[in-house]
């Protein structure tokens, strides 16, 4: 806690300087605004649109930014589904019109730079932003060059990564669609740590129901660099009730490490083997989101480190980070996790703005995987700080139960979580 | 308040006051729990708590589709089932994990801030 601690103090100080907010009512000059706390807001994902609408919630009176390159956002969680066939990419898109009408100003537009010592954002089309307050939360990039042949380009043309949803997304399924039965689906799992720990397993299901009713002949195989993964008891435990042995998993322990890809021959090479797919996924390894590396938001490990419950970057003061980019552990990068950071982050915010300590922090982490789409299974986690880190409390959290006896129950849980969590941040 | 809200819709260009407009409208006519530029949310550890409950329970734990409702549910029924989940005296699916997580008192507390909403 020393490190926010200090922060929180260095802002009381900032902010001895600034006079109280008075009447602005009818204002025009934007300059006569600069006794409102202005919050910026990059990303308009599950971590930048949660952040923006508890900022504003917590303290309607602060100035809330949000910038986006979309004008909306197409949620990972649930892309699994259209690439399995069983939703429309329109049902998993969600525009930020909810979040205007709160107030928010909402700016769609590509940020170029961050100036943490002048506390400004700068756009690609030359646009600045002041803040008091910046929270940055742009996902997840890829390291292209961890597999030889594997590009950006590869990846939107021949061997959709899809982990970002949207256009590859669209992508993979037309690839699969087309392809005949009796084909084989070729998966490359990224290594650790990487969005949405179970998204790989949970795609290859969906992808095994796909094909188990309509190319029936067809074949899954995984190549994981991985010796183990999340759920793995419960993901084999479904493939095996849904589909038999379609899919096969190969882990790090047996070659299952992609080492290089050609898209021209559209083979893959792990553990010294060649492998032929008809469609292949290469999802590859990750890190915090391109303008975090820019800024100087990360440190070795390509991530972002920040200080426990507020999010504020050990590397920048006055910057937070939230959602996949953070260092966030034990909460896994998982939307839940990043929605559940932002509210714990925007209440800092505000408490900062009033000169108070911020609340107790509280997570909970929460992922439902469909199997099949009558078959979900889950993980949660509750956490708490402990000493100044974040914890994940000890006998609470854990996965469903073997035996099935709950999937069909969680298969609508999961439904259910992503009406309620999509409203939560992009809705009313 | 009302001066802060003023002030966020004068920055705005006209097309967006004219929605904003519209939203009091609505408002008004009480047809929709459409947001509102000053609703606020208290900032306190319970809220937080709360806060990461709509995850699954819905924005101010409006419930949705078999997740229930808890907002406007007396303090006195959503503590006892949490507490109940927490015992394993009520079996659920995800609700036993997640309700060993917090103290007897966190749950008085987040029951107490949903039975307000």
């Amino acid at each position: 806690m020393s490190l926010s601690r200090r922060g929180f103090l260095k802002l009381s100080m900032a902010m001895a300087g600034v006079g109280a907010a008075t009447g602005l009512a009818g204002c025009q000059d934007s300059n006569s605004m600069a006794d409102a706390k202005r919050v910026v807001v990059i990303g308009g994902g599950f971590g930048g649109a949660t952040a923006a609408k508890y900022v504003k919630l917590f303290d309607p009176s602060v100035d809330v930014t949000m910038i986006d390159g979309q004008s909306s956002h197409t949620t990972c969680p649930f892309s699994n589904l259209v690439i399995g066939g069983l939703k429309d990419i329109d049902e998993i898109t969600h525009d930020f019109s909810a979040l205007e009408k709160r107030g928010i100003n909402v700016v769609k537009g590509w940020v170029t730079g961050i100036d943490a010592e002048a506390r400004t954002v700068t756009l690609k089309d030359g646009s600045r932003y002041e803040y008091d307050r910046l929270v940055v939360s742009p996902g997840i990039d890829f390291n292209y060059d961890a597999i030889e042949g594997y590009s950006e380009e590869v990846a939107n043309t021949k061997m959709p990564h899809a982990w970002q949803a949207g256009e590859q997304t669209l992508l993979l399924r037309k690839q699969l669609e087309d392809m005949e039965d009796g084909g084989t689906f070729i998966m490359a799992a990224p290594p650790n740590p990487f969005r949405c720990p179970p998204g790989p397993y949970e795609r290859a299901g969906l992808i095994a129901n796909y094909f188990k009713e309509n190319k029936p002949n067809s074949k899954i195989l995984i190549l994981d660099p991985k010796t183990n993964f999340s759920k793995e008891p419960l993901f084999r435990e479904g493939w095996t009730a849904n589909y038999g042995n379609m899919i096969e998993w190969i882990g790090g322990d047996f070659g299952g490490g992609v080492e290089s890809v050609d898209p021209d021959t559209m083979t893959v090479v792990a553990g010294g083997t060649e492998y032929q797919g008809d469609v292949i996924n290469v999802i590859p390894p990750q890190k915090a989101g391109w303008i975090a590396h820019e800024a100087g938001l990360v440190d070795d490990s390509g991530w972002c480190p920040i200080n426990t419950g507020t999010y504020e970057s050990t590397m920048h003061a006055g910057v937070h980070v939230v959602g996949d980019a953070c260092i966030g552990s034990p909460l896994p990068k998982s939307g839940f996790a990043a929605n559940s950071q932002a509210k714990n982050c925007a209440a800092a915010i505000v408490a900062m703005f009033h000169n108070e300590n911020p609340p107790e922090p509280s997570w909970v982490n929460t992922c439902y995987s469909l199997v099949a789409p009558d078959y979900g299974i889950s993980v949660a986690a509750v956490y708490a700080v402990e000493d100044g880190k974040t914890v994940s409390v000890e006998g609470a959290g854990g996965v469903s139960p073997l035996g099935g006896k709950n999937a069909e129950k969680e298969a609508g849980y999961a439904h259910d979580w992503y009406a309620s969590i999509t409203e939560d941040i992009w809705g009313s | 308040m009302s001066q802060n809200r003023e002030a966020a819709i004068s920055r705005r260009l006209p097309i967006a006051s004219l929605a904003a407009i519209g939203l009091g409208l609505m408002l008004t006519a009480g047809t929709s729990q459409a947001a509102s530029e000053t609703e606020k949310m208290e900032l306190s550890h319970a809220a937080i708590i709360g806060a990461t409950c709509m995850g699954c329970h819905g924005f101010r734990g409006m419930g949705s589709g078999e997740i229930p409702r808890l907002a406007g549910v007396a303090k006195e029924v959503t503590a006892g089932k949490l507490l109940e989940y927490k015992s394993g005296a009520l079996e659920g699916t995800v609700m036993n994990r997640i309700a060993k997580g917090y103290t007897d008192d966190e749950i008085q507390a987040v029951a107490e801030f949903f039975a307000n909403q």
